[in-house]
């Protein structure tokens, strides 16, 4: 029988190797009660998982971003896709690639009123409005400014509720654009959970898949600002252009040599 | 041939035998999504009445996918073994299931009996059990296998040390992989997804965790999670391949997707033997599954996703690898939708698996984007355990940062052993004493400070 109540201190056992977490993000020495998580992990996990969370279920404040498109000089048109609500989202992509009756036919409206545009910019909200609301304004102006600075004529920024990745290709069809570029949340992490996704689809249509399309992935403040992953879809806006095609037969070359990059670091395990 | 079923005043009707299946299949997103699930609740049992009426025979005479179109049913339908099948050739669907119920069901018998189970019939009677039956039954089921050490006894679990990091460098990943094992983590496979499939990247990686198990004389194999043909390429220019790494779904279309086929696989597995790495076994292959990845791929032929997953097995079966890994929850609530979908389909998966003589593990996950959290995966974790799964993931504090999903952690596999007394595998249970990471009595020892063996590397923290 213990009398004396355990210095509090020596509930939890720590782990000497926690200053690994200098080489990862990973969740690494983080001790243990007993041989369960102790409390502060267990609660910063729940925090990151509730961030998660939200970012997928809290509806994209289309009013807000619309004025900030306005505020960057850029005009827009809000189009639903074929799911009605998150839940329906969720369990039917296929509705979240198409979009609604109205929403078809207002580009079919807007289509006969201007001439075709070369690029369209198309905002959906994807799997994250946290990472829409917070990085697809500022995203969208860089873009556009470097198109227009190539001379391409841009069409009004697209954005679609409830909308996936090839909605987009819909959008592009309709208005007759030359190419596709949609700004996307992508699927939240823990560590991620504000991440944008930038689709880029030459001649879009109905019916393209993944191959026809090409992808630059995790733009975060802790991963690609939105300079360079502007700077990285003109590369391929101008490629794509100039050998008229986009997805898998246009690799992003400018991005190969970072894969084998990082060999700075060694494995410590071996010393 | 059509079936019927009449309840009450009403007849339910289903024409064929893969409707059938579909219709009596528990709810999932996946299945409405493909449009085949039953329409109504009381659809549903009906299919189910039905469906236990279908003698066990039946599945060698209709083909759900045709033997003509598809690889995988020439697989099934040649390589079934009559005599094996004896015991319950004269069953329905129905009896089957009070079969394995009974005492007629001990391992001995569900172990010669594997051979002349197809996945049809077996995925039929998993959708008229219970959660509690699928737990019973795999229960009296042991498939034990080895390449460094045995995995798989009766009373035991391992686990896949999984260190991802999203831009594979090396000291992130070794970070997670001490991490790992000083929570007694590795045993089943020291298993890491690579951030790209480039060649040069997959290599340095097969190195860095070979030298890891070589240095420690870990009794342990390693596995880089890149395609088939990156590992042929790998052991053709002598990189260190423990295990073969593949993904496999249960139609020959979806695996066409995958870039993959079954004398592709066959080429693999016999590039691997060669190179007779393993010290106790020759077990040589490690495969991932998981419902939904035939509809996924456009390629399940209005099958369930359910008996797409266990078709796989048929797959897995021909190369009698080391580790089956349905990963239960990735794919993401468009195929699974909630927590009580991804429990059932793990257990189902675990089940179906272990009764066609595999050596299943499981990958307890979920998304962010699926309603799940924590408590069921604990759950599932929990019923696994009591199931006897093989192995399941080990992962930092459950997160994983290049896949972005969500897993079990190394502290969770601890929980199963405190409360079911889980050891690990015999041989790695010995290496975690004799390196001080467990005391006497198959619980951690180690915590504030490095053991030992470890101790060199306390400049490095």
């Amino acid at each position: 029988m213990e009398k004396n109540p355990v210095d509090k201190h020596q509930i939890v056992t720590s782990n000497s190797w926690a200053s690994l977490r200098r080489h990862t993000d990973a969740r690494i020495g983080l001790g243990r009660s007993g041989i369960s998580q102790p409390t502060a992990p267990q609660l910063e996990f729940q925090q990151a998982h509730a961030r998660a969370r939200d970012a997928v279920h809290i509806p994209l404040d289309v009013k807000q971003l619309k004025t900030e498109l306005m505020e960057a000089g850029l005009q827009s048109l809000l189009l639903h896709s074929q799911a009605e609500d998150r839940a329906t989202y969720l369990q039917r992509p296929d509705k979240g690639r198409r979009l609604d009756a109205d929403s078809a036919a207002l580009l079919k409206q807007v289509s006969e009123q201007q001439p075709a545009s070369d690029a369209t910019i198309v905002i959906a909200d994807g799997l994250s409005s946290t990472a829409v609301q917070r990085h697809a304004a500022r995203v969208a102006a860089e873009v556009d400014r470097r198109l227009a600075a190539e001379g391409l004529t841009r069409s009004p920024v697209c954005i679609v509720q409830q909308g996936r990745v090839a909605v987009g290709d819909e959008v592009g069809e309709l208005l007759d654009s030359r190419v596709v570029i949609l700004l996307v949340g992508e699927r939240p992490g823990l560590s991620s959970p504000d991440s944008l996704g930038i689709y880029y689809t030459y001649n879009p249509r109905v019916g393209l898949t993944d191959a026809a399309r090409n992808c630059i992935s995790n733009i975060r403040p802790a991963g690609i600002s939105p300079q360079d992953a502007a700077e990285r879809l003109l590369w391929l806006v101008r490629e794509s252009l100039r050998r008229k095609l986009s997805g898998v037969e246009l690799k992003d070359e400018s991005g190969d040599a970072e894969a084998l990059e990082g060999d700075g670091r060694r494995n410590f395990l071996l010393d | 041939m059509g079936y019927h079923v009449d309840i009450g005043q009403t007849r339910y009707a289903f024409p064929d035998l893969k409707t059938l299946m579909a219709k009596a299949t528990p709810l999932r997103s996946g299945d409405c999504l493909a449009g085949i699930a039953a329409e109504n609740a009381t659809e549903r049992v009906a299919a189910q009445r039905c469906l236990a009426e279908v003698p066990l025979k039946q599945f060698l005479n209709e083909a759900l996918i045709p033997y003509e179109q598809d690889e995988v049913t020439r697989l099934i339908l040649d390589t079934h073994d009559a005599a094996a099948f004896t015991p319950v050739a004269h069953l329905t669907v129905g009896d089957f299931r009070d079969w394995l119920l009974s005492d007629h069901a001990s391992h001995e018998s569900l172990s010669a009996l594997a051979p002349g189970l197809t996945p049809e019939m077996v995925a039929a009677v998993s959708k008229i059990m219970r959660i509690q039956d699928l737990i019973l039954v795999a229960q009296k089921t042991e498939v034990v296998t080895r390449f460094r050490n045995t995995i798989g006894l009766s009373g035991r679990m391992s686990t896949r040390l999984q260190p991802n990091h999203p831009t594979d460098d090396p000291a992130g990943v070794a970070a997670s992989v001490l991490d790992g094992l000083l929570y007694a983590n590795g045993d089943a496979v020291i298993g890491i997804n690579p951030a790209t499939d480039n060649y040069h990247a997959v290599t340095r990686l097969m190195h860095l965790l070979d030298e890891v198990i070589q240095r420690y004389e870990i009794p342990t194999q390693s596995c880089v999670l890149t395609h088939v043909t990156t590992h042929l390429e790998a052991i053709n220019r002598g990189a260190p391949v423990d295990l073969v790494f593949q993904s496999i779904a249960g139609t020959q279309a979806a695996n066409d997707s995958f870039g993959i086929s079954l004398s592709i696989l066959d080429e693999a597995h016999k590039a691997a033997l060669e190179l007779g790495r393993g010290t106790v076994g020759q077990n040589v292959m490690y495969f991932e599954t998981g419902q939904g990845s035939a509809l996924s791929a456009n390629a399940h032929h209005g099958v369930d996703q359910q008996t797409c997953e266990t078709r796989a097995y048929a797959v897995a079966r021909r190369f009698d690898p080391l580790l089956v890994n349905t990963v239960v929850g990735f794919i993401g609530p468009e195929y699974l939708y909630d927590g009580k979908q991804i429990i059932r389909a793990g257990l189902e998966d675990h089940f179906c698996g272990k009764l066609l003589g595999l050596p299943m593990g499981c990958d307890i996950c979920y998304t962010n984007h699926a309603e799940a959290d924590q408590d069921d995966m604990d759950m599932l974790l929990t019923q696994l355990g009591v199931a006897g799964i093989n192995f399941i993931m080990g992962i930092p504090g459950s997160d994983d940062i290049m896949l972005n999903y969500q897993t079990t952690s190394f502290h969770d596999a601890l929980y199963v052993r405190e409360v079911l007394n889980k050891p690990p595998a015999p041989e790695f249970a010995a290496w975690l004493e004799k390196m001080g990471i467990f005391g006497a009595d198959n619980r951690l020892a180690s915590g504030s400070t490095l053991p030992p063996p470890f101790a060199h590397l306390q400049d490095r923290l």
